[in-house]
């Protein structure tokens, strides 16, 4: 349960931390609240030469509204979620996941930017990023880009970040008066992975829905939009038979992995019924 | 500019000088980067309350105040608090911000080996510093990060309560 010797550099730049990136090569790992990498560290699942600690790079920091959108800093912690009246007022579901992230102690230390960049399939916030069509904006040795949340997961673990690149924020445009947004999971213990999980924004017009985005979490190697889900809502109200039909189209959508512990049928049915229960208090909200 | 030194990657086990303020006094020590803060807590300043038991931050033995804030020690490399403040349950019993805590779990055996109570009580000295009057609900919510493995969490969770009922009855006097 000890990380193998590595050596530390404090970045108080961007640049610096890109350039020790650039000449330590491979081997090195950028750390921010390390609520995941020092876990990985010490059990030796991942065991760099270097770790290059950003959480001093006062340009990571801070939300604030930026044109269209609330510009979220990568190093804004999961307790600010809570905290920070702008992410409330404008990106409202990000602070109604942020009680269900790990535990108090956790939220503390860790970071959006981080949670983003890990991409873990059982996280809220990566799931979160797809719901709202937020947009990642990342810097590397070859420049800055903004990469759309529905293009930057692409794998179990593994994302559009190129090797050398961070995330410096998170783009996510502004709540406006005619959304409505829900999320909920279902885990064995509060704190937990959650066994299935879900958040989901919807545009509508009195009781219609004119643009709806779905995204679960814990259903396969990424969070995962079910666009085919999302299909079957828009254009009519939020009825008991529009929404049966939407938890009967989940299945076209997801295709939960093999697990002893819960079986894909089992996944695919905690989903629908997850589904069924959030779409009933959208409806409500109308 | 950059103010990375190469010559560090030629050097992985070397130890670097880290300056904090534990307990409200400066303390400086030399540690090699991979040690956790809950291992320098306990080995080179024998501040020993802290406990370290799962080590990947699922058990919350190892709670600790960084900066105001309640952390896993297991969780964090030393290097990294380099000019934070950190509050070990050591400190908190010095400064009688929890006594009244620690005075509750006693009378009601909100423990019986103790191993999880350190952990316990920087969560729960956090918590009602942040909500005056937790409901029973909140107060379990809180602790779902650490694990007591003796109790079945009913007196921690009793003896919360009632210093927060305490506290905002007297609270309301002054």
């Amino acid at each position: 349960m000890k990380a193998r010797a590595f050596s530390y550099f404090r970045a108080a730049t961007i640049d610096q931390a890109l350039d020790a990136r650039a000449r330590a090569g491979d081997d090195a790992r950028f750390i921010a609240g390390g609520q995941s990498l020092v876990p990985a560290l010490s059990l030796r699942l991942q065991a760099p030469r270097l770790l290059i600690d950003i959480t001093h790079i006062s340009e990571l920091r801070g939300v604030r509204r930026e044109g269209g959108y609330l510009r979220i800093g990568a190093l804004t912690r999961h307790c600010e979620m809570l905290s920070e009246p702008l992410i409330a007022e404008f990106a409202p579901l990000l602070h109604a996941a942020a009680p269900f992230v790990a535990h108090p102690a956790i939220r503390n230390r860790g970071t959006f930017g981080g949670s983003v960049a890990h991409a873990d399939p059982a996280s809220e916030f990566p799931a979160m990023t797809l719901a709202l069509g937020a947009e990642i904006e990342i810097i590397g040795p070859s420049g800055g880009r903004r990469v759309k949340a529905d293009d930057f997961f692409v794998d179990l673990f593994e994302t559009a970040l190129q090797p050398g690149e961070l995330i410096t924020a998170v783009f996510v445009p502004l709540f406006k008066a005619d959304q409505r947004f829900a999320f909920d999971e279902l885990a064995r213990r509060r704190g937990d992975y959650a066994l299935v999980g879900c958040g989901m924004l919807a545009t509508s017009t009195g009781e219609r829905i004119d643009d709806i985005r779905i995204s679960f979490f814990s259903v396969g190697n990424t969070p995962t939009r079910v666009k085919g889900t999302e299909a079957t809502l828009i254009g009519s109200s939020l009825g008991a038979e529009r929404i049966a039909a939407a938890q009967a189209a989940l299945e076209g959508d997801l295709a939960p992995p093999d697990s002893d512990e819960v079986p894909p049928a089992m996944r695919l049915h905690l989903a629908r019924v997850l589904l069924g229960r959030m779409l009933g208090r959208l409806g409500e909200r109308a | 500019m950059s103010g990375f030194d190469e010559s560090l990657l030629d050097d992985a086990d070397e130890t670097v000088r880290v300056r904090f303020v534990v307990n409200g006094r400066k303390v400086a020590c030399e540690v090699a980067p991979r040690e956790t803060l809950v291992d320098c807590l306990r080995n080179a300043l024998e501040l020993t309350g802290t406990h370290a038991g799962c080590e990947m931050g699922a058990c919350g033995a190892c709670l600790v105040q960084l900066d105001g804030q309640a952390v896993h020690a297991c969780l964090m490399f030393t290097v990294q608090a380099d000019g934070a403040r950190i509050d070990t349950i050591e400190g908190l019993t010095e400064s009688g911000v929890i006594a009244d805590l620690q005075a509750e779990f006693h009378r009601r055996n909100a423990l019986q080996c103790g191993f999880c109570t350190p952990g316990m009580l920087v969560n729960a000295h956090e918590l009602l510093s942040r909500v005056t009057q937790p409901s029973r609900e909140e107060i379990r919510d809180a602790l779902s990060g650490n694990y007591c493995r003796c109790t079945g969490y009913e007196a921690i969770v009793d003896a919360i309560d009632a210093v927060a009922k305490a506290r905002s009855e007297s609270g309301g006097a002054t």
